[in-house]
């Protein structure tokens, strides 16, 4: 019996020349449970995709049980044995417990489908793991704690000897994690090879008997979890120089532009204040999903806080909200640069209701000039700008308003370095001329470079405040990651 | 282990909510026009409803995987028009060839949405919104904008929707026959399931191995086959070909899925749903003449019941998310 159920070797996963993997290896032994760890974007969700056969490799060798493999598509994986708990519960809502256990797989007589039977072994399999729910129930009723155990369920039903955990206590409680851990180790002592993705140490340390590090697209390291300490996972998972890149003027902070006290959102985030002054820039740090973006929507006024308040200083045009969905919530992608530029500035560009396209180009080519927006002119629709173009048009847009509070969400997500050290560039000159920043990243070089102070989130909370001395990779990261 | 409860599935119990909504209907105009219940009168009603039936079948099909079918009632017509003059040029050739000419070029006709929906991927609307214009123009360029009428047409032609069977015609059994295979086509084969999955849930399928655009095109194909014949079947009923024929009546197939409880979201209907909301257009339809009512308030009251219905379930899924989220 080969010691490893499944092996992969170099693996390589390319987008259209961006690299998700390069040299990705990864070894699953029988019994064991595995931690993969790497930051955001280090191609632990690519991996789960080529596992499930979603993706197919570049380059590299799948190893199962000994022998050279090909997973060309989901019914592959599963007939191989991989079985996957997706992050996002891919659920049918739509359909009962039994029916998602058994999509595209369903157990067939004469070649109608078996409903007596799916039922029956659906049943058993849920009573193995004492799921507190039966077959016959539509899934929309089941809570995201219940999903995922239907998720195992579903893997169990395949008969899976591989299981895949992406990030599945991203969204549970700490009972509703208690049993999940419990079906975990029930699944290990069975003989079963489990890879375990996560954010949180203390989960890791608890659960897992192996590690492996990925960073970037590489396996950096791997090893048993025993050996280790959570401070060397960190800086096997950051391992880069930071610093240097970030045009960060010194600025003197003035007066306070906006006051958070005690803002909260049910079920999003709570507890959260902050004192943003002129001249400042306050990076927001946390881990995708620890609230960060409904901050930030309740500060530009789109959702309603439950509790606290938000007082902004008088004077200049209020807050302004770039957000992360660029495409679908910052600009309108098929109107010219002009138009976007305009739409928050039509106040003033057209004071009794009619709209000038003098005015509005005018206004738009200035801001060309300014932030070096590579356009054909202000007529051009934005949808055929470069992404790292189409966040300058946004910014823009609300820069022409001149707000008191910027709020940059994720502001050079997917963007080439060029742009990106352009928007860094405009950031600090707002911050230079008066403005407070508030910049929500989960690029830590990013946050690190730019910000005077830094605010760690995680689960909806205020963990961690940070001067700009204080900040270095290994305590942010500490912070957002319950290590 | 205990007893095991007996428990309707959502779908089961709005079924029944439905027919419970539909008997009363009838017993209400049976009790204003004792007349109403009377055999001869139900099975001309059936009559009536059966092309209804068999087109809100195929269209829930397209539905249930989130499309739409704006060109049914155009494919029905220019496969009517094929079968018209198929039997002007061969009136002895009998109605199999007849059958099998308008399924397959339906079929076809399917197929292109399908196609047009799944490979290029174009909003459904869109797309059958355009074929739709595009079967009617072609209606217009095969019969020269003629007319095929009656006396053109073949006895055997004619004589096949209307031939009578232990008192029903062969149209309401044929009906009846599609409708016993939905129902069991829809539960017990797997493709019909992962048509639900994919319609529920299309990344999910994804990750399970059903393509949903391929479930889609299977939709429109089986949809527009169905179209097909009821083009033959109609043309055949009311003895004339000619462009304009069932201008708009894609809008009461839809209207039947609705009411029968098909979600235009997808994922979400059942064969039995449909059936009844056919048969509920229908008891309007034939009922408002008996209480003196003008044709406008039929389309009022489609209009109103789909409002509600719709209404209905989105009121039903909003409480089981309050439930859901006072629990966890």
């Amino acid at each position: 019996m080969h010691p490893s159920l499944l092996t992969l070797t170099d693996i390589r996963k390319s987008f259209g020349g961006v690299r998700a993997l390069a040299h990705a290896s990864l070894d699953l032994p029988r019994g064991a449970v595995t931690a993969l760890i790497g930051e955001n974007g280090a191609g632990k969700s690519t991996l789960v995709k080529i596992l499930s056969g979603v993706y197919q490799p570049d380059a590299g060798e799948i190893r199962f049980d000994g022998q050279a493999v090909r997973i060309a598509n989901p019914q592959a994986a599963r007939a191989l044995g991989i079985g996957v708990v997706h992050q996002e519960c891919l659920a049918f809502d739509n359909l009962s417990v039994a029916e998602n256990l058994f999509v595209n797989a369903q157990p067939s007589a004469r070649g109608l489908v078996d409903w007596r039977a799916m039922r029956t072994q659906a049943t058993a399999v849920l009573r193995d793991l004492d799921a507190d729910f039966d077959a016959d129930m539509p899934a929309g009723r089941l809570s995201i704690a219940q999903k995922h155990v239907m998720q195992i369920a579903r893997a169990l039903t395949h008969e899976s000897r591989v299981l895949i955990f992406d990030e599945p206590t991203a969204s549970l409680s700490q009972r509703e994690c208690a049993e999940l851990f419990r079906i975990v180790r029930k699944l290990r002592d069975a003989g079963c090879a489990l890879l375990f993705i996560s954010h949180k140490f203390d989960e890791i340390f608890e659960l897992a008997d192996r590690y492996a590090v990925f960073r970037d697209g590489v396996s950096v390291s791997a090893g048993g979890v025993s050996e280790v300490t959570s401070d060397e996972l960190i800086s096997l998972m950051v391992g880069r120089p930071v610093g240097q890149l970030f045009p960060k003027l010194q600025v003197e902070p003035g007066v306070e532009l906006l006051r958070v006290e005690n803002l909260s959102r049910a079920g999003e985030f709570e507890d959260v204040s902050i004192s943003l002054r002129a001249g400042e820039i306050l990076g927001v740090y946390g881990l995708v999903g620890a609230g960060r973006t409904e901050l930030a929507q309740v500060l530009f006024g789109i959702n309603a806080a439950s509790s606290g308040t938000i007082t902004v200083a008088a004077g200049r045009a209020g807050v302004a909200l770039v957000p992360e969905d660029r495409q679908g919530q910052g600009a309108v992608l098929p109107f010219s640069l002009a138009a976007n530029i305009a739409l928050p500035n039509l106040a003033t560009l057209a004071p009794r209701g009619w709209c000038s396209a003098a005015r509005e180009s005018q206004l738009a080519r200035k801001w060309i000039d300014r932030l070096g927006i590579k356009a054909q002119g202000p007529d051009q629709p934005v949808h055929h700008l470069s992404g790292g173009n189409q966040q300058k048009v946004v910014i823009a847009k609300w820069l022409a308003r001149n707000p008191g509070v910027l709020i940059l969400d994720e502001p050079t997500k997917g963007i080439d370095v060029g742009a990106k050290a352009a928007v860094h560039a405009v950031t600090s000159e707002f911050a230079r001329a008066g403005g407070a920043v508030l910049m929500i990243s989960s690029d830590l070089p990013e946050i690190l470079g730019m910000s005077d102070r830094v605010l760690v989130m995680r689960r909806g909370r205020v963990r961690g405040q940070f001067t700009r001395a204080q900040a270095t990779s290994e305590s942010l990261l500490r912070a957002a990651s319950d290590a | 282990m205990s007893a095991p409860r007996i428990r309707l599935s959502d779908n089961t119990r709005r079924d029944l909510g439905f027919a419970a909504l539909t008997a009363a209907l009838f017993l209400a105009v049976t009790f204003a026009f004792p007349g109403f219940a009377a055999p001869r009168n139900l099975a001309g009603l059936l009559d009536d409803t059966a092309i209804l039936i068999m087109l809100a079948l195929g269209q829930m099909l397209v539905i249930l995987g989130r499309g739409i079918d704006l060109s049914i009632a155009a494919n029905l017509a220019l496969c009517g028009m094929l079968a018209a003059l198929f039997n002007r040029a061969f009136p002895e050739a009998g109605i199999v060839p007849v059958f099998v000419l308008t399924l397959v070029a339906g079929g076809l006709l399917g197929a292109c949405n399908g196609l047009l929906v799944w490979k290029l991927r174009l909003p459904p609307i869109v797309v059958t919104l355009g074929t739709m214009s595009i079967y009617r123009g072609a209606i217009y360029l095969l019969s020269r904008g003629a007319w095929v009428n009656e006396n053109e047409m073949s006895r055997d032609f004619l004589a096949f929707p209307r031939a009578e069977f232990l008192g029903l015609s062969m149209l309401s059994w044929l009906s009846l026959a599609v409708a016993a295979a939905f129902v069991v086509a829809l539960q017990r084969t797997r493709a019909a399931r992962d048509l639900y999955a994919a319609g529920g849930n299309p990344e999910a399928a994804n990750y399970s191995g059903i393509d949903p655009g391929r479930m889609q095109f299977l939709a429109y194909t089986v949809c527009g086959a169905i179209a097909g014949v009821c083009g033959y079947l109609w043309v055949a009923r009311f003895a004339v070909a000619y462009t304009d024929i069932a201008l708009g009546f894609e809008l009461s197939v839809i209207a039947a899925c609705l009411i029968g409880g098909v979600a235009i979201a997808g994922g979400i209907g059942t064969a039995v749903g449909v059936v009844l909301g056919c048969l509920f257009i229908g008891i309007i339809r034939s009922s408002l003449p008996l209480v003196g009512i003008s044709a406008f308030w039929q389309m009022f009251i489609n209009g109103a019941v789909i409002l509600v219905a719709v209404l209905l379930s989105a009121r039903q899924r909003e409480f089981k998310r309050t439930i859901l989220e006072a629990r966890t």
